[in-house]
């Protein structure tokens, strides 16, 4: 099989590009600790209400400039659907859905997650300046996805 | 020197009644491409604030319009094509006819499913977009629908897998037509590609929409929708790649430029199209990050026989140009055949589907899927990619094969030049609106005219998206004014009596390791191979949590 050399200039040209992408994603995930969510456990959205951490919604925190936010979504709102933190604190977002698939995203931050009855959701994120984020149901829950938001007031 | 890509370059008549079937089945295609784009128009406007869907009948939300946008775009536009453009190119390739009861029944199917779903997106009974990710729960006509539109995919693959074990049966030591080869890989890929789904409709959703089981695992059905679904991808640009491999350069005046190569291409995206569904599932809980990230990995590797398309197709495309008379670094393009309502519509896919894989590999990025995880950018990416690629060859493919199906010459050619352009240009202009929305937090999938929140650039972003968008339904409506007119007007004379097949500057080798390539099979065994090695790891250690009951909040 004969391959061009212009040919085979342009897939190894090809090859190192995508190399490089692969390199530097790795670096934003192992140096500069950007995660994305995992496996964390698994509930019963029935049940979900009743049991810690999401029998008490809301901010806690729990370590010096630390909080954890524990937030469920239902049809079609977030609860609680307006949180507030201080400037400079890592927020851990932990949460689930109680009914159909719901998202979860911050808006003009890297915060993006699917609530997903059964699973929990889990993901850091350190808000660095004053302001208001929104909260974004992104995914389609039904007649009343567009009304579904919250929001992160940073203080 | 040059080789055919077909057995008998002289030409072969298909039997006319599998032309008819394949006609209806062009048909059933451009019906729910008009549904779709009807929806489009509606969606597009709700990105600028505007609502307008009073004005369709019996509609009762934006969400069930969004349903019918995408099942008809997506599932029933694509593989209605397919089913048509594929096995009509393997009879070609082969010279010899398909089996005409196969024929009809992947046309009974089709049309069967299209009825059953369509029913229950009509009477609002299946709001759950064409994901329908459990557990929002749709009537069960509309998963038994799906259902049988896969089955009509897997009829015609398995007319195109008898036809081609025919020929190579009175063949032995030939290798087989390049023609057939890449429509035959492309539906072999998808075939496997459709068994999760499968699993997932037969196994869960349909049982359960019909009351036999209780509760469903909404994490597992997601999974395996995804495990086909980014494949499904793969099954909805492969039938373009072999227009754009096989036919075009027929159509420019060049050459296809590497038999191998073009294998090689084939066999790449029939490995590595399924192992990489949980790169749409980056942002899920439930699923280790290890496994996000080896699929991250594949993902990069199934971009790479994309690249190799991209020589291959300009290759050809630059020897057209030169052999047209231009001359110079970049004349050639201005020499191609822009004229020609086909060649346009497909140089243009190719033009905007650049945008579609560079944003592509942004979504696959791992981390950086973060940023735009189901936000308008989404949308935006995928209208460059099977809105445009996909699309815009579909059209261009259709130019001339309803003129060879029907024997009707085109009607107004000059028209659908224009057509192709006014898309392309509204195509364009949409995806820029959608993606500067997506990056401002945008949500995809929402009716923004009526959402009760609004953020910083949204407004321009919007109107962009609305402007755009109308563009693009001018292009479609005039899409479908050359089809009816074609249909209705034109008397039979004069259309081409032949599929516009390439020739190949290589000769495909008759002896060495490059014959292997053609046992397929057992690239379908590597395939699913590489399938267990990815997904093997998740569904082995994967707890089923059966906890959702349906729910029809529409």
């Amino acid at each position: 099989m004969k391959v061009h050399v212009y040919e085979k200039a342009f897939l190894w040209v090809g090859a190192a590009l995508l190399v490089a992408i692969g390199g530097t994603l790795t670096y934003t995930t192992l140096a500069m600790g950007i995660h994305l969510p995992g496996h964390v456990m698994q509930v019963d959205p029935a049940q979900v209400r009743t049991l810690p951490p999401f029998d008490n919604p809301g901010v806690r925190q729990v370590g010096e400039n630390r909080y954890e936010a524990v937030i469920l979504g239902s049809a079609w709102q977030f609860q609680p659907n307006e949180i507030r933190v201080p400037v400079g604190a890592e927020v851990t977002f932990v949460a689930t859905s109680t009914d159909v698939l719901h998202g979860f995203v911050i808006e003009r931050t890297r915060l993006n997650m699917m609530l997903i009855p059964g699973q929990v959701a889990k993901n850091s994120y350190t808000f660095t300046e004053r302001g208001e984020h929104l909260i974004i149901c992104h995914e389609y829950c039904g007649a009343g996805h567009h009304v579904m938001y919250g929001k992160v007031i940073v203080e | 020197m040059s080789a055919p890509l077909v057995h008998d370059p002289s030409g072969f008549r298909l039997p006319d009644p599998q032309r008819r079937a394949l006609q209806w089945s062009m048909f059933i295609a451009i019906v729910a491409m008009f549904a779709g784009v009807a929806h489009g128009f509606a969606q597009a406007l709700s990105y600028a604030g505007i609502n307008i869907l009073q004005s369709f009948p019996g509609l009762r939300s934006y969400y069930q319009g969004l349903t019918v946008h995408g099942v008809t775009n997506a599932l029933v536009l694509t593989f209605a094509f397919s089913n048509g453009f594929l096995p009509m190119l393997t009879a070609r390739a082969l010279s010899r006819p398909l089996n005409t009861f196969l024929v009809r029944a992947t046309f009974g199917a089709m049309a069967a499913g299209v009825a059953l779903a369509g029913y229950a997106m009509l009477a609002n009974k299946a709001s759950v977009l064409y994901t329908f990710y459990a557990p929002l729960q749709a009537h069960w006509t509309f998963y038994l629908g799906l259902v049988l539109v896969v089955v009509s995919t897997w009829l015609a693959a398995l007319n195109m897998f008898l036809t081609l074990g025919a020929w190579r049966k009175e063949h032995k030591s030939e290798r087989i037509p390049l023609l057939a080869y890449i429509s035959v890989v492309s539906y072999a890929m998808w075939f496997l590609a459709s068994l999760p789904v499968a699993v997932s409709i037969l196994g869960f959703l349909l049982p359960w929409s019909l009351g036999l089981l209780e509760r469903v695992d909404p994490l597992l059905n997601r999974t395996l929708f995804w495990f086909t679904a980014h494949a499904i991808v793969y099954a909805w640009l492969l039938p373009a790649y072999v227009s754009w491999y096989a036919l075009i350069p027929k159509q420019v005046g060049g050459k296809l430029v590497s038999d191998a190569l073009t294998r090689g291409a084939f066999i790449m995206f029939l490995l590595l199209s399924i192992p990489t569904g949980f790169h749409h599932q980056y942002t899920d809980p439930g699923i280790s990050t290890t496994m996000k990230a080896f699929h991250a990995l594949l993902t990069f590797g199934v971009f790479y026989p994309s690249l190799a398309t991209a020589f291959s197709v300009t290759a050809c495309l630059e020897m057209g140009g030169r052999a047209r008379g231009g001359k110079g670094l970049l004349g050639w393009i201005t020499k191609l055949p822009w004229g020609d309502p086909s060649v346009s519509a497909q140089l243009l896919a190719m033009l905007t589907f650049v945008l579609g894989g560079i944003t592509g590999l942004i979504n696959a990025s791992y981390t950086m899927n973060q940023v735009v995880h189901n936000t308008a950018w989404i949308p935006g990416h995928f209208h460059m990619t099977v809105g445009s690629a996909v699309y815009l060859t579909i059209i261009g493919v259709t130019y001339w094969a309803v003129p060879y199906l029907t024997g009707k010459k085109l009607w107004a050619p000059k028209l659908a030049v224009a057509q192709s352009w006014i898309y392309a240009i509204g195509l364009l202009i949409f995806a820029r609106g959608l993606i500067s929305g997506g990056l401002q937090g945008m949500p995809r999938r929402t009716f923004i005219a009526e959402a009760t929140y609004e953020a910083a650039g949204w407004k321009l972003a919007g109107a962009l998206t609305g402007i755009g968008g109308t563009t693009m339904t001018v292009g479609m409506l005039i899409f479908f004014l050359i089809m009816a007119m074609t249909w209705l007007t034109v008397k039979k004379d004069g259309a081409p009596v032949d599929i516009p097949v390439s020739e190949s500057l290589t000769t495909p080798a008759t002896t060495g390791w490059e014959r292997k390539m053609d046992n397929i099979w057992v690239w379908v065994i590597i395939a699913v191979a590489l399938i267990l090695v990815a997904y093997g790891p998740f569904f082995l250690t994967y707890s089923v949590n059966l906890v959702s009951p349906g729910f029809k909040l529409y």
